[in-house]
């Protein structure tokens, strides 16, 4: 029993980080209705920044975290501005194939900038785990934190997005661009502004992925982008509560596929799993259901 | 009468093309001049051809997005490649060569009408990262495979090598991730412009049919296409059952190119098919001309950029963002036709002032 | 609009079959003027080498990439061994150039890479980085009879042709060794695995180390396997062997997977003994890693950059100063395979106007006969198989540094 709630913890601790970067996936697909590939390798940046002014210039994590989230933000809305927005009433495939290129473009940059040999990354978070049944069961502090910060973002984002004019902004323009624009509302700018709060979570999913798996390498970023972007799929891209709830089940499945059915397929396993819910719910778990009109 | 004739045309004119640059290679390698890099390129980029177009049928003709090609490429190069290593071993190079490709193809088939039932029902960027899942599905289970042959028929484990429990004789086929080896090298760019032309013949035919029509009615307009009494699954799984059947046969032509086999993320993994993608997006969604263009540019490029040594992927990604922008901006189309328009009326005194 | 954009295409096309044949052209004219020079030469000069005539060497491997860090290291070090080749005279007298090519660790990249190289008038082979790749170019020296030594491609039937060396063990010696090492010293019976299965090379030690387990009483509690989409979290594969009792975990992959492997299981509370294979090398001087974690780690290795015989001392040094990191195992044996080239090209008196089938040929029969003083081996001799006879060295970590087990 015990070792089956390990892994279940486990599983909870690798689908919050999952969870985090979902939540920047889904944001941006919800408003900008693209596939942002390259979110992935943003979470990369962040991590660098971190590293770089903690471990390289040893100042204080918090510093770490900012500057990785400023970074990151500025990052998010150069790209924005660079390579997406000439794009905007081009098909979604060009965006995709865009996306892609920005991607190869921040992993070549970094392996340029950083070198190819992977750093070992100083975990920036010191919260002291949580040991229960005798030793039997340990949650690790980069794990609550993860799925305390995980819950404080949703709270924050559903907030933001209910209660402020922005948020209301973000909602009408991912409902009906061109009707939005009647409105009086700045497409261009809310969707600049929806990049940069993706970004931003961006950097914190950066720094907690770097802190609970303490490796930092040029495609660090890119692996768990695809992991949590099926996570974003699971639990309905476009719906934030559906991000998080996506990002824990698939960790969650992932770990117990690894230690009950077979270690070698849990990729398949995980990937299964999503095609199982996708054929029940076309639209994710907590997709919205899309109406046809003739 | 006219519209049927500007169709061949356009057919003849993609054949035509394909068969000067077969043309123009052959000389080139005759006459001894071609580097042994361009040499080592041919097939490749008859492989990238075939694929890039196959897909085309997918995304252009049926107007999904496909994020999986390369897992029906995987499927058809591992049938191609046991094949040539068990019962095809002691086959005439041709004979075996030909046998393989066609049962990579059909398995590819088969693999694509299995994967096309859940697949075809779901919409959009659903389907997009449903078909992603199938592509790494199919290369992590192939992974942890092990196949082995001996006297009293096929092994198979998804353990280890040790416990196939093969008899003296036997012989282990796929070794897990370290996949197949001691392949025959009988691929060569002929053949692979034979089959690219034969798969260029199977979709100017598949577009210019009436199912063909039925295909992109669909695309267009589902409910119209519906409601006029197609069968909406049917001619969607046609599409995509011939564009799987079609990467299985560059798989084998890939299988049979390389004396070894593994299936990595590299080669058969999310992004070799975003790769397949993106010189179908490249060359024009639906352009049959187009995408094999783009696949030759972008199989070329990089090879080309390797004086750049480190900022050589780094190069890379800015032509492409540089060529998607180029290629797909709004203001970038609207900049093109202008220069277009303003070339066409140079003869023109009254050129009305835009901009 | 379609017709404007065909053209541009097609125009682009051209161009580059243009630059593809211009640049084909240039590499034939280097030859025919190094070729002049070289006539030129042995009428003129006499015995004294050219200057101009240079042995090409090269290699490949991935530059770009996750496996980026081994191609790296392999060209680094390759590149200290030519500059001090060269320093000291050259081979034969002849300098030599060392050149390297990105195959991003993939098979058809790999053979692009090689052709590549061959282009730039390649005389010996020194690849390629990854076993997979490296089975895939193989054939294609075999057909050149190309000398090829492979600084890092472990999987057994690379060497099979006879123009083909390795210059690291091979997936059997260290799968086999370990699993003989752990069994004769009676480490622990109950032997837990961990392992990529995604990877030639872990997967390739796994079962040539299962295999030899059976014979030498291990018991194999359990074997779990990662892949490379999921290699950052062991902690279920770690909880699995702890509930399996396993006394001791055999990690057969690199050090930058196993550097989280023993966080996670110090942060499981766990401590069996762990044991790696040369792909470890390195952990000690993985940036930011927390080396007593290690402690007690034991591994099969040729090579430890904090040796302090002279040879290794120089190189590192030299390293450091070129490329700002510490190098591993794959620059090290990249720079023996340097010297092995060096004492079987002076054995047998080889020339750079030679043929590339020539040089093979002339250097087969000296391989065997050739004995090095390298970094990741004292007298180190090759066999007629193309393997080193070098035998890995098992060392613990102690004190943050290796200490030989033997």
């Amino acid at each position: 029993m015990s070792s089956f709630i390990s892994y279940f913890i486990n599983g909870i601790s690798l689908g919050s980080v999952y969870a985090i970067i979902a939540l920047g996936y889904t944001m941006v697909y919800g408003i900008a209705k693209m596939l942002n590939f390259a979110h992935g390798d943003i979470i990369m940046v962040g991590g660098f920044t971190t590293y770089v002014i903690t471990s390289t210039m040893g100042m204080s994590p918090m510093v770490g975290i900012l500057s990785a989230v400023v970074v990151c933000t500025v990052l998010g809305v150069a790209i924005e501005r660079i390579a997406y927005k000439p794009l905007r009433g081009a098909s979604s495939l060009s965006v995709l194939i865009t996306a892609i290129g920005v991607s190869y473009f921040l992993q070549n940059a970094a392996l340029i900038i950083f070198g190819a040999d992977t750093k070992s990354f100083q975990s920036v978070i010191n919260v002291p785990p949580i040991v229960l049944a005798d030793g039997a069961i340990t949650i690790s502090g980069v794990t609550t934190v993860t799925v305390l910060s995980c819950i404080v973002i949703l709270i924050a984002l559903t907030t933001f997005i209910n209660k402020t004019k922005t948020g209301q902004a973000m909602l009408a323009v991912s409902e009906d661009k061109g009707a939005a624009t009647l409105m009086g509302i700045n497409v261009n700018r809310t969707i600049a502004v929806t990049f940069a709060i993706g970004s931003a979570l961006a950097a914190i999913a950066g720094v907690l992925l770097c802190s609970a798996y303490p490796t930092l390498s040029s495609t660090t970023g890119a692996m768990p982008g695809i992991k949590a972007f099926v996570a974003a799929v699971f639990g309905g891209i476009g719906s934030i509560p559906g991000a998080m709830i996506g990002g824990i089940v698939l960790g969650v499945i992932e770990n117990l596929s690894k230690a009950y059915i077979s270690s070698q397929l849990s990729d398949a396993i995980v990937f299964s799993v999503l095609i199982i819910v996708l054929l029940v719910k076309p639209t994710g778990l907590m997709g919205k259901q899309i109406q046809e009109k003739v | 009468m006219k519209e049927i004739s500007k169709k061949t045309k356009q057919s003849l004119a993609t054949y035509i093309l394909v068969i000067a640059f077969y043309a123009v290679c052959e000389i080139w390698l005759k006459t001894g001049n071609m580097s042994s890099l361009m040499e080592g390129l041919l097939v490749p980029l008859c492989y990238y051809m075939i694929l890039a177009v196959s897909l085309n049928i997918v995304v252009g003709i049926s107007g999904e997005l496909s994020l999986g090609h390369a897992g029906f490429m995987c499927v058809g190069a591992f049938t191609g490649a046991i094949f040539a290593v068990t019962a095809g071993a002691n086959l005439p190079e041709l004979l075996e060569l030909v046998i393989a490709i066609f049962l990579g193809a059909a398995v590819s088939a088969v693999f694509g009408f299995l994967i096309g039932i859940p697949v075809l029902r779901l919409r959009g960027d659903y389907l997009a990262i449903v078909t992603l899942a199938f592509g790494e599905i199919i290369k992590n289970v192939i992974n942890a495979i092990y196949l082995g042959v001996d006297s009293a028929g096929f092994h198979i484990s998804i353990k280890d090598a040790l416990s196939l429990n093969l008899a003296e004789d036997g012989t282990t086929i796929i070794k897990g991730a370290q996949g197949i080896t001691g392949l025959p090298r009988n691929a060569n760019f002929t053949i692979g412009i034979i089959l690219l032309l034969i798969s260029l013949f199977i979709i100017q035919n598949l577009i210019n049919s009436r199912q063909g029509r039925a295909i992109m009615a669909i695309r267009d307009n589902r409910i119209a296409a519906e409601s006029i009494g197609l069968s909406v699954s049917k001619y969607k799984m046609m599409a995509f059952v011939i564009s799987a059947a079609l990467a299985g046969v560059a798989g084998v032509l890939y299988a049979h190119n390389l004396s070894t086999l593994q299936a990595t993320p590299k080669n058969f993994g999310y992004n070799m098919s975003i790769m397949i993608l993106v010189f179908v997006v490249l060359g024009g969604i639906g352009n049959i001309k187009g995408s094999m263009i783009a696949a030759v540019i972008l199989t070329i490029l990089p090879e080309k950029l390797r004086f750049l040594s480190d900022y050589r992927m780094l190069i890379y990604a800015v032509v492409l963002i540089a060529m998607m922008l180029f290629n797909s901006a709004p203001k970038a189309i609207a900049f093109r036709e202008r220069l277009m328009e303003s070339i066409n009326l140079k003869r023109n005194k009254n050129i009305k002032e835009e901009a | 609009m379609k017709k404007f954009m065909c053209l541009a295409m097609t125009a682009a096309m051209l161009a580059m079959s243009l630059t593809a044949c211009g640049s084909s052209d240039s590499a034939e004219e280097t030859t025919a003027a190094a070729a002049a020079a070289e006539a030129e030469d042995s009428t003129e000069a006499g015995d004294t080498a050219s200057s101009d005539a240079v042995f090409v060497i090269g290699g490949t491997g991935p530059l770009t990439g996750s496996a980026a860090i081994y191609g790296n290291a392999v060209k680094n070090g390759g590149q200290i061994a030519v500059d001090e080749i060269n320093a000291a005279g050259g081979i034969n007298g002849y300098q030599v150039k060392w050149i390297f090519e990105d195959d991003e660790a993939d098979t058809e990249k790999a053979i692009n890479a090689y052709n590549t190289l061959k282009d730039q008038d390649l005389q010996m082979f020194v690849g390629t980085t990854t076993s997979g790749s490296c089975l895939a170019v193989v054939p294609e020296t075999e057909n050149d009879n190309m000398f090829q030594i492979t600084p890092s491609g472990t999987t057994a039937d690379i060497t099979i042709p006879e123009n083909v060396y390795r210059m690291c063990f091979s997936d059997p010696a260290q799968g086999t060794k370990s699993a003989e090492y752990i069994g004769q010293n009676g480490l622990a019976t109950k032997i837990g695995v961990i392992y990529d299965s995604s990877d030639t090379y872990s997967s390739g030690i796994y079962e040539n180390f299962v295999a030899e387990a059976a014979n030498q009483g291990l018991e194999i509690v359990g074997a779990e396997a990662f892949t490379a989409d999921s290699k950052t979290d062991f902690r279920t594969q770690l909880q699995k062997l702890k509930d399996a009792g396993a006394e001791l975990v055999f990690l057969p992959f690199y050090y930058t997977e196993a550097s989280l492997v023993l966080q996670q299981a110090d942060e499981m509370g766990w401590e069996p003994m762990f044991f790696g294979c040369d792909g470890m090398d390195g952990i000690l001087t993985l940036e930011g890693f927390d080396t007593s974690l290690a402690e007690g780690l034991m591994l099969l290795t040729p090579f430890s950059a904090d040796a302090e015989d002279e040879l290794t001392q120089n190189f590192v040094a030299k390293y450091q100063e070129d490329y700002s990191e510490i190098p591993n195992q794959f620059a090290a044996d990249a720079y023996d395979c340097l010297y092995v080239i060096k004492a079987a090209a002076e054995k047998a008196g080889i020339t750079p106007d030679m043929s590339v089938s020539d040089i093979c040929e002339a250097l087969k029969p000296v391989m065997t006969e050739i004995e090095i003083d390298g970094l990741t081996g004292q007298g180190i001799k090759f066999t007629e198989d193309g393997e080193p006879n070098k035998a890995p060295k098992a060392v613990v970590i102690e004190n943050g540094a290796y200490k030989s087990m033997e």
